[in-house]
């Protein structure tokens, strides 16, 4: 019942912002169940996120923020206990129909670690890994320019140009998180995910990558999860927040935020569910 | 008697832990004491290695000590009675005299041997008891002292972590002491076999004849017979087989073991493997004998080969097969060490399993891999067993794999059992055995250097 009125709130809010933003609905997920082994870690979530937004998840660890992110392009497969039911589509297609294969999947659905983890190869071998791999590029002049414009779009470039064959390992944690983002656009995805990409960072560090995320918005939808509220609040324009494996509340930013209806997250907001 | 003093000692170290303990633990108690600096059990402690370290260490000196003196003073009363004796008689009637004095059987008890006997007997009472005197008195001392030093500033822990640190780093240099004292007498022996072959050292690493017993003239070796190439080449051959056959089974089957097989499966294979290695190498031996090579010459007579019943491509093969579940579960192990976040990256890029494993895992766990091919590979160099039974013994000069080829390690074995004397015969056999404990140090060091870069690639 609740999980219902949730969708019925979470759909409302959604028409409120195509209105304003004009944007479409990228990715629709209906009644998505998620199970580790006997673990019910996702129940009965729907959500829809709007394509050229920034989409936050979050919610108290081990809520199952990275698991329903990971349904979005279908790594939860390559975890052999984890089920998916439900209805995944994206572009009015569904991505877990028997003829959607997901390795191609996984090439327009990026994604972004908490961790940074380069390849332990060379700057420019990280970002071509995927132009590669898909066939991206005719030769190597045209390989050059994809490295070149997605390391110009991960705000990279410029520190990196002079030693594109040094070492991607050898980048600081900042450095590397953006070569991962770099790496992650170059298969031209047309959605972001990202699972708490600055976690692992420093302050000055973390500016950066949200400041690049907010310029990321331009060209991809992007889904970020954090567990920082007030990062949710900096580079979000829709927040969803998940508790205990139900998505509690969806909805704009800023009214998550000053406004939750739900009595839940105003708690998890003002720091009493933790 | 030594060994009963032994554990007397043990036995009084075992009663002052538990006195030394408890008074500790009651000095610390009693109302208005100062505090202690170590706790009860570690004055325990201190006063049990004290007695240990002063019994058992004069057990060993006085007994060793004592025992010398009583052969001297049996020597030179034998001298004083039969002033004729040679040192090899000497020794044999003290042993004779020992075996009666202690009611065992001797060679013969004429008046002398009976004589020497009862001194014997005699000496050995006055032994006996001055040894436990001394060793059971220094050991009471050293319980007493003990105990006189519980005091609250007395740092026993500190102390006792001393002594222990000590014994350990005794035990660490007998190690260290016997695998020098290995190494130098290989290389003594060596040295003592080139100069035995007037140093013509190129002529034992470039001849070609190798037949090192049949041309000895006076204990000197004829260094035209000791060309040892078709050794080497023999191993060379034989290990290289072997690779091919090891290194594409271990490392394919580490590769789907770590990234393709489901963990029910890899619960199952991998025990198998392991039990693989666990197959004694004389096993393989007798299989490749009696098994692979009659079948290879089989084979080999239907495709019109000839291939003889000793060959080294069974010894080889079986080798091969021997090495498998070592380059496999090394490969495995670094294939595993790869972090699971490089994969995911991989993954979350569109990449299949396949091209996860060829761009991503391999390149990464490539250094430990090599490393486990070289381990592998001096595993092969060095084995015996199979290429005695599979190999042949014949010293022929080929690299023609279905022909029999002898190695450096049978040659060994051949040297050693035959029936040559063995001061003649041990000359070659070293040599061989340095040649080869260089090379597989060389490649045991080499595969180090590389897995320690590796690591710290990813700690
Ligand atoms: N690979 C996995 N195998 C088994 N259980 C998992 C796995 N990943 C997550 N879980 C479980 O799923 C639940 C949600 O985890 P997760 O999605 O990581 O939460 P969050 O990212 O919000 O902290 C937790 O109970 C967690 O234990
Ligand atoms: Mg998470």
């Amino acid at each position: 019942m609740a999980a219902k009125a949730q969708a019925e709130q979470a759909e409302k809010a959604d028409q409120g912002d195509q209105a304003q933003a004009g944007e479409g609905v990228k990715i629709t997920a209906r009644g998505v169940n998620v199970w580790y082994g006997e673990n019910h870690a996702i129940r009965d979530v729907n959500v829809d996120i709007d394509d050229k937004t920034v989409t936050a998840f979050i919610g108290p660890s081990g809520c199952g923020k990275s698991t329903f992110l990971r349904c979005l392009n279908r790594m939860n497969d390559t975890i052999e206990i984890c089920r998916v039911e439900g209805r995944i589509e994206m572009d009015g297609q569904d991505i877990y129909a028997p003829e959607v294969d997901p390795v191609l999947l996984r090439a327009r659905v990026g994604m972004v670690f908490q961790k940074p983890n380069p390849f332990p190869k060379s700057i420019y071998e990280n970002v071509a890994y995927g132009p590669r791999i898909h066939g991206l590029a005719k030769n190597r002049a045209e390989l050059d320019g994809i490295v070149e414009k997605s390391l110009r779009r991960a705000a990279l470039w410029d520190e990196v140009k002079d030693r594109l064959s040094a070492p991607g390992t050898g980048l600081s944690g900042g450095q590397q998180q953006r070569l991962c983002i770099a790496r992650a656009i170059a298969t031209s995805p047309e959605v972001l995910l990202m699972d708490e990409p600055a976690s692992a960072l420093d302050p000055i560090a973390t500016a950066q990558i949200e400041e690049l995320i907010d310029e990321l918005r331009a060209k991809f939808a992007v889904v970020i999860v954090t567990h920082s509220m007030q990062q949710a609040a900096r580079v979000s324009q829709k927040t969803a927040f998940f508790h205990l494996g139900e998505l509690v509340e969806y909805g704009e930013t800023g009214q998550i935020f000053t406004n939750p209806r739900d009595p839940r997250t105003e708690s998890y907001i003002t720091g009493r569910i933790g | 008697m030594g060994a009963k003093l032994f554990l007397a000692v043990l036995a009084l170290a075992a009663f002052a832990y538990v006195v030394a303990r408890a008074r500790a633990s009651r000095a610390a108690g009693g109302a208005g004491a100062a505090r202690f600096h170590s706790r009860p059990g570690q004055h325990g402690l201190y006063a049990a290695l004290l007695v240990l370290i002063s019994g058992w260490g004069l057990l060993f000196a006085a007994g060793l000590s004592s025992d010398i003196l009583i052969e001297h003073l049996l020597e030179s009363e034998i001298l004083r009675l039969a002033p004729g004796l040679g040192a090899i008689e000497r020794a044999l009637v003290i042993s004779d005299a020992e075996a009666l004095a202690t009611g065992a059987v001797s060679s013969s008890d004429d008046a002398l041997r009976q004589q020497i006997a009862a001194s014997f007997a005699r000496w050995r009472f006055w032994q006996v008891w001055g040894l436990s005197a001394l060793v059971l008195g220094a050991a009471s001392f050293a319980l007493l002292l003990a105990l006189a030093r519980i005091r609250p500033d007395f740092r026993a822990r500190n102390r006792a972590e001393r002594i222990l640190r000590r014994g350990l780093g005794v035990m660490a240099l007998i190690a260290v002491l016997t695998t020098i004292g290995i190494v130098l007498s290989l290389v003594f022996e060596t040295f003592s076999f080139f100069a035995n072959i007037g140093w013509r050292i190129d002529k034992f690493l470039f001849g070609t004849n190798w037949t090192p017993l049949s041309g000895v003239m006076e204990g000197r070796l004829d260094p035209d017979r000791v060309g040892a190439l078709p050794l080497f080449a023999g191993t060379f051959l034989i290990t290289l087989i072997a690779m091919l056959v090891a290194v594409p089974v271990g490392l394919f089957a580490a590769i789907y073991l770590s990234d393709f097989a489901s963990p029910r499966t890899r619960a199952i294979v991998k025990p198998m493997l392991e039990i693989l290695a666990g197959i004694p190498t004389v096993v393989y031996g007798f299989f490749a004998a009696l098994t692979v090579a009659p079948l290879l010459r089989e084979w080999g007579a239907a495709l019109g080969l000839s291939v003889a019943s000793e060959s080294a491509l069974a010894a080889g093969v079986v080798m091969g097969i021997m090495i498998i579940p070592f380059i496999s579960s090394l490969s495995d192990d670094v294939i595993n060490a790869v972090p699971q976040a490089l994969r995911d990256g991989s993954y979350g890029l569109g990449a299949t399993r396949a091209e996860t494993v060829r761009f991503v895992v391999l390149p990464a766990a490539l250094p430990g891999i090599v490393s486990a091919m070289l381990l592998g590979m001096s595993r092969a160099i060095g084995e015996t067993m199979i290429v005695v039974m599979a190999a042949g013994q014949g010293a022929n000069f080929t690299f023609n794999p279905l022909e029999a080829v002898t190695t450096v390690t049978v040659q060994i074995v051949m040297l050693i059992t035959g029936d040559t004397e063995a001061s003649t015969a041990a000359g070659p056999a070293f040599a061989l055995g340095f040649t080869l404990f260089c090379i597989t140090l060389l490649m045991n060091f080499a595969a180090q250097r590389i897995v320690s870069r590796f690591r710290e690639a990813y700690d």
